[in-house]
């Protein structure tokens, strides 16, 4: 019985569902009434919208449902592969493969578990395109799936690239208004934001591509798996760990590549900010434990002081600079590249907590990072200003709200009790154990995160309310505090009892610790 | 499951109710939960410190686990030992006193629910710590009070001096939590564990631990790893550690700069959390680690060296000080110096008693304050007080009850049922002024330095004591006559848990010298303070002492006798610096005594005759008044050396780092350079939106490409 459940295609059905909402979308739209000069009357187009959004939030929601049904035929105590798909696909051992491990089935849960958030996010604050918007969010879902999903090398290039697209357009077509000088040019600020974000991970991508296409020459295939395994002599290690590094590291993002993300997350629509946050940036470190880590480890424990160096900059370096900003997202966005900081780190430290931590600080940051972005997007719908010196005094009309925002705040600072400390003591522990430098160096992150956030707080909640646009301003309304309760269930329940999430990672944590510490010793490192 | 274990969940019940509660029924329902919660718990806690402290019944109730990654694993538990018995009582008791005080003294302010809250969310982090089993849980709680003290000091969040309060005492705080943490990391580094038990029994024994990735183990107490670059004694690196922590929730110097701006919070707040239990919870840790200090002669130098200093330094402030709760403040923070040289010494269960002691008399001190502040209409000068012992004759007896157990009046050398005759100060301070002493003596890094700092402090406390009594409660009065005329009446439920905390601030010195530091300790303690004494032959015949990174091996010896678990058995040539007092010079005996003379006659000399107002012995427009005045410009130079500095650099790196240095050579660079394509994207308006998924299918295309030719190739 359960034999012939777990045979069926479940990741792809997981994966694919959400595409499938689109063609709907696409399909209503279609067979729209249009008048005379091919244009849809506003009834009509109210009519597509709503039927956009609940096509929307029904295949998010089902595809959160199916993903919980696959993780129950999932067997967490295994180390390998589980329900594996594969077939033939480009030819020449290009395959379609799909399937999941500790690494990688938690990362899916989360996009499913996320999506069905940033439609209701976006339920009243888009009123233009909501259908191509919707589109865009259900496509990107299919390839924010299928990344966590593909197990072999083009297939994944192909939804880690892919998604780009459609966040791309979310950006550039639902972004927030404003000009920006750009190459001698004045264009909307969001296209600037766009444009940048291109101008990065298109050099990212590039070298990945040639990367993938060399290792495809060398190993006559591109099963992840196997590639897993494959040798390549150390020097080769050397150039493609560096290929890929590029473009993860944009990703991620690492210092010095970051500084697309504080304009993309201030552009983007809130359930942009947040499918940006959760997700996208999860994708980095994703690519690092995937590819970088066990397919090249020499290059890896060879380039991992590099790692250090980059992730303690970026911790200390961009948690100065998130003291300093003036627009909340900005803030927001500077304290993510900072916890960022914390995976790189970890992960690259080759032990059990490090790498634990790095995978437990991803999923955290993906829970406590979207709903902050979230509740700057509630005051955001109300004011229709980002900037931090436009609020005071929020308490006194929104004690729910209040109440919200510290949590998350708090689970930014990393507070025990919060799924934000566990990520990150993890993830020092392991660098403590290869260099205490490192750790030493980490640790003023925790300083610094709680200048910047409690700051932040403290001018936008506290205070007396002497600004006279606030004296209205509403308290969080239900689906407001479902989305941002539903978040702080997760953050608090992993605060205090992470192992249900630790006890998936270990099993395929161990497997590449064995494998990175039999190659790197196998050369006499 | 032990049912025990609601001594640290009934609180939680209380904080996780009352706000809604609050809402349903009102604030007085949600504060008569919490209250009576808190009463139950503190039942509990008594019933515990017979069981677990006199009956010596020690046990761990494991709850679950909370973190297993590797063999990094902490649990939730509940260790019950004679030292968390002992927090336990001091922190339930001083609890449930400070909430029924609050019904009372939030009347005038309102939001009770969520003070209530508050205070109970509190009460559960400080009983988490204290029972914790491992330094993770530790540090769970030792978070969690903080982030309490923070949410109580901006309690009034309208005032911007409350906010920037509460941030402060946060972010310092950090400061030091980020040498905790290290600290944690280290300990799990040195002995892959960070259960209580496992590491100090492993110091205990001096077991032999293999560091991660080290070659070949070593014995523990002689074990040296690398840590930022240099090699140090590994117990040494954690000790210090360990104690960069404790310096920031003790507010020890350095990082005592938060304390006093935490008094923006409410009066209970700061009886509670400011002065009875969360600041102790350094002295706490230490204690909770005295094996690794013991082991650890730097770090206890370091220990001793700090809480002398900050002994000595509070109390030069507090002379100055005409805030009547900063006043307290000040003393608060002195008084925490003390215990700390005490334990730097050896002396924990001096230590320990210390700080059970002076929970009764500074929470008596503080909600006394409080009282007086909302009988003179919310009046803190005391600059603008006097007569008040007219207006609040009780209040004014009960002030002067806390005023003479934090001098240390008493009898020197008088001994009833076993125990020095005086009120609770006298007996413990006495003790740590005598322990370091007799750790001078032996040769104990800065033991007689302790000494005579912890003996200029006990000047200072009593004139800034009576001080305070003086221009608040005598003479003629300086207030408005409308507060004269009608002084707040303040209610019963605030003057009720005054009477407990002075009969303890009286006896309780008298009452636990049998138990903390006298005949009884060793059986009291029952091995939750380490006692090298027993482990005296044993750690003698492994030459434990001999190793440069130790101090002297007579400064072990001495470390093993001078604290308060050695008990008689060892002979003559020992100083028992903690048992009574027998064992040190006469003299040394009457110091305290005389130095709490000396500073009283002086506070009466000045304040009692004339004006009190008048100029002093130091003169209001010269150095050293201003030097004391601003509390050694503390504030103003960590504000120009860290503060400014930090967000200047922060605004830097943005600016120039981000926006000029990368962004600049980066994308807009590029962008500039390739301006004319730029700009002819631009005129075919939104195509460059569907310019990457062009790039996107160039790719694929030379993709495919690539993967034809070789399969071709390859058929």
């Amino acid at each position: 019985m359960t034999e012939s459940f777990a045979g069926q295609p479940w990741l792809s059905l997981i994966t694919f569902a959400p595409l499938f909402g689109a063609l709907c979308i696409i399909a209503r739209r279609m067979m729209s009434r249009t008048d005379e000069n091919g244009n849809v009357a506003a009834a009509e187009q109210a009519q597509i919208d709503n039927t956009a959004r609940w096509v929307a939030l029904g295949i998010t929601t089902l595809t959160l449902l199916v993903s919980l049904g696959v993780y129950v035929l999932y067997d967490p105590a295994l180390s390998g592969y589980q329900l594996v798909e594969e077939v033939e696909w480009l030819g020449g051992g290009i395959n379609y493969k799909m399937g999941v491990d500790g690494i990688s089935i938690l990362f899916v849960l989360l996009t499913t578990f996320i999506m069905p958030i940033c439609i209701l996010a976006s339920w009243d604050s888009i009123k233009n395109r909501v259908a191509d918007y919707m589109i865009a969010f259900l496509v990107l879902e299919t390839l924010m799936i299928g990344v966590f999903c593909a197990l072999d090398l083009f297939l994944f290039y192909f939804f880690f690239e892919g998604s780009l697209i459609p966040m791309f357009l979310i950006i550039g077509v639902w972004g927030s208004k404003g000009t920006k000088e750009f190459g001698g040019i004045s264009m909307p600020s969001r296209v600037y934001a766009a444009l940048k974000f291109f101008l990065y991970t298109l050099l990212g991508s590039l070298l990945l591509l040639v990367a993938m296409a060399w290792m495809y020459a060398q190993a006559g295939t591109t099963d992840i798996p196997t590639l897993q395994n494959f040798e390549f002599s150390a020097g080769a290690q050397k150039w493609l760990w560096l290929a890929f590094f590029a473009s993860f590291a944009v990703k991620m993002p690492m210092w010095p590549v970051h500084t697309w993300l504080p304009d993309a997350h201030v552009q983007a629509p809130t359930a942009g900010s947040v499918v940006l946050a959760a997700i996208l940036l999860k994708m980095g470190g994703y690519g690092f434990l995937r590819f970088s880590l066990p397919m090249f480890p020499i290059a890896s424990l060879d380039f991992a002081p590099l790692v250090y160096a980059l992730s303690i900059v970026a911790i200390i370096y961009t948690s100065l600079v998130a003291l300093a900003q003036e627009d909340m997202k900005k803030l927001i966005a500077y304290s993510s590249v900072a916890h960022m900081g914390f995976v790189t780190m970890g992960i690259f430290t080759g032990t059990k907590q490090g790498i634990e931590g790095g995978l437990f600080q991803m999923l955290s940051h993906g829970f406590i990072s979207g709903a902050l972005f979230l509740c700057v997007g509630v005051v955001y719908d109300r004011m229709h200003t980002r900037e931090i010196a436009a609020y005071g005094g929020l308490v006194h009309r929104m004690p729910l709200y209040a109440f919200l925002f510290l949590f998350f705040t708090l689970g930014n600072v990393g507070l025990p009790g919060t799924s934000g400390f566990v990520g990150e003591i993890l993830a020092m522990t392991g660098a403590f154990k290869v260099n205490s430098w490192i750790a030493f160096f980490a640790a003023f992150g925790v300083i610094l995160s709680a200048a910047y956030a409690l700051r932040l707080y403290r001018q936008v909640v506290y205070g007396e309310m002497t600004k006279d646009a606030l004296m209205e301003i509403p308290d969080v309304d239900r689906r407001e505090l479902a989305m941002l309760g539903v978040l702080m269930a997760f953050a608090l329940f992993l605060g205090f009892n992470p192992g249900p999430a630790l006890s998936v990672f270990s099993p395929a944590v161990d497997v590449v610790i064995e494998n990175y510490n039999a190659a790197i010793a196998g050369v006499g490192h | 499951m032990d049912f025990s274990a609601l001594v640290v969940f009934l609180p939680l019940f209380g904080a996780m109710l009352a706000m809604p509660v609050g809402r349903a029924m009102g604030y007085r329902a949600a504060e008569l939960l919490t209250t009576g919660l808190l009463l139950f718990a503190a039942i509990i806690a008594w019933f515990l410190f017979f069981d677990v402290a006199l009956g010596g019944n020690a046990r761990t109730i494991q709850l679950f686990t909370w973190i297993g990654s590797g063999n990094f694993q902490a649990d939730w538990a509940i260790r019950l030992d004679t030292l968390s018995a002992v927090m336990l009582v001091v922190v339930n008791s001083v609890s449930f006193l400070v909430h029924t005080y609050s019904m009372g003294y939030m009347k005038d302010y309102g939001e009770q629910s969520r003070f209530f809250a508050y205070l109970s969310l509190f009460t559960f982090a400080m009983l988490t710590l204290v029972t914790a089993d491992n330094f993770l849980q530790l540090f769970f709680g030792w978070e969690g009070v903080g982030l309490a003290s923070y949410l109580l000091i901006g309690f009034w969040f309208k005032k911007k001096s409350a906010n920037d309060a509460a941030i402060k005492a946060f972010v310092v705080n950090r400061v030091g939590d980020f040498g905790f943490a290290l600290g944690i990391m280290c300990i799990f580094f040195v002995f892959g564990t960070i259960q209580f038990d496992e590491v100090f029994q492993a110091v205990a024994t001096n077991a032999v631990v293999t560091p991660w990735n080290a070659v070949a183990g070593a014995p523990i107490q002689t074990l040296n790893i690398t840590f930022i670059g240099a090699e140090y004694h590994a117990l040494t690196v954690i000790g210090v550690l360990l104690f960069i922590g404790a310096m920031g929730k003790s507010a020890q110097f350095f990082l005592h700069t938060w304390l006093p701006d935490a008094m923006e919070g409410p009066t209970p707040v700061s009886a509670l959390i400011h002065a009875a239990t969360m600041v102790t919870a350094g002295v706490f840790l230490v204690c909770r680690c005295s094996v690794i200090y013991e082991y650890a002669p730097n770090a206890a130098a370091m220990v001793t060296l700090v809480g002398a200093i900050t002994a000595f330094f509070a109390a030069t402030v507090g002379l100055l000080q005409d805030d009547i709760k900063k006043i307290v403040a000040y003393s608060t923070c002195s008084q925490l110096g003390y215990m700390f040289f005490a334990a730097g010494v050896g002396a924990y269960g001096a230590a320990m008693f210390h700080l059970f002691t002076h929970a009764f008399f500074k929470a008596l001190l503080f909600l006394g304050s409080g009282a007086v502040i909302i009988g003179m209409h919310h009046e803190q000068d005391i600059k603008k007080m006097g007569g008040v012992k007219e207006l609040m004759p009780f209040t004014h007896i009960l002030m002067v009850v806390g005023t003479i157990a934090i001098t240390g009046v008493g009898i020197p050398g008088l001994y009833l049922f076993g125990a020095p005759f005086g009120t609770a100060g006298f007996v413990s301070k006495d003790m740590i002024i005598e322990g370091a002493f007799a750790a001078g003596e032996a040769g104990r890094a800065f033991g007689y330095f302790a000494f005579i700092m912890g003996l200029l402090a006990a000047v200072m406390t009593a004139f800034y004591s009576w001080r305070l009594i003086f221009l608040t409660f005598w003479g003629p009065s300086r207030a408005p006559e409308a507060v004269r005329k009608h002084p707040h009446a303040v209610p019963d439920t605030m003057m009720a848990p005054l009477i407990p905390l002075a009969i303890g601030a009286l006896v309780a010195g008298m009452a636990f010298y049998g138990n903390f530091v006298g005949d009884k300790s060793e059986q009291f303690w029952n091995g939750a303070l380490y006692s090298a004494a027993e482990q005296h032959d044993a750690a003698a015949a492994d030459d434990h002492g001999v190793v440069d990174d130790h101090g002297p091996v007579s400064a072990h010896a001495v470390a093993d006798d001078s604290h308060g678990t050695a008990d008689d058995s060892h002979g003559a040539e020992e100083s028992h610096g903690d048992e009574g007092g027998h064992h040190v010079p006469i003299w040394v005996l009457w110091a305290p005594f005389i130095a709490m003379l000396t500073g009283t006659f002086t506070a009466a000399w000045h304040y009692l005759r004339g004006d009190p107002l008048r100029p002093g012995l130091l003169r209001a427009d010269g150095m050293i008044y201003a030097f004391l005045k601003n509390k050694w410009y503390f504030d103003e130079i960590y504000d120009y050396l860290l503060v400014k500095p930090a967000i200047a650099f922060g605004r830097f790196l943005w600016k120039e780092g981000d926006g000029k240095t990368i962004d600049g050579v980066g994308p807009d660079g590029i962008a500039s350079a390739v301006a004319a394509g730029a700009r002819r994207i631009v005129k075919v308006q939104s195509g460059y939106l569907y310019h990457y998924a062009f790039a996107m299918l160039v790719g694929i295309a030379v993709l495919l490409t690539f993967i034809l030719i070789r399969a071709g190739g390859g058929q």
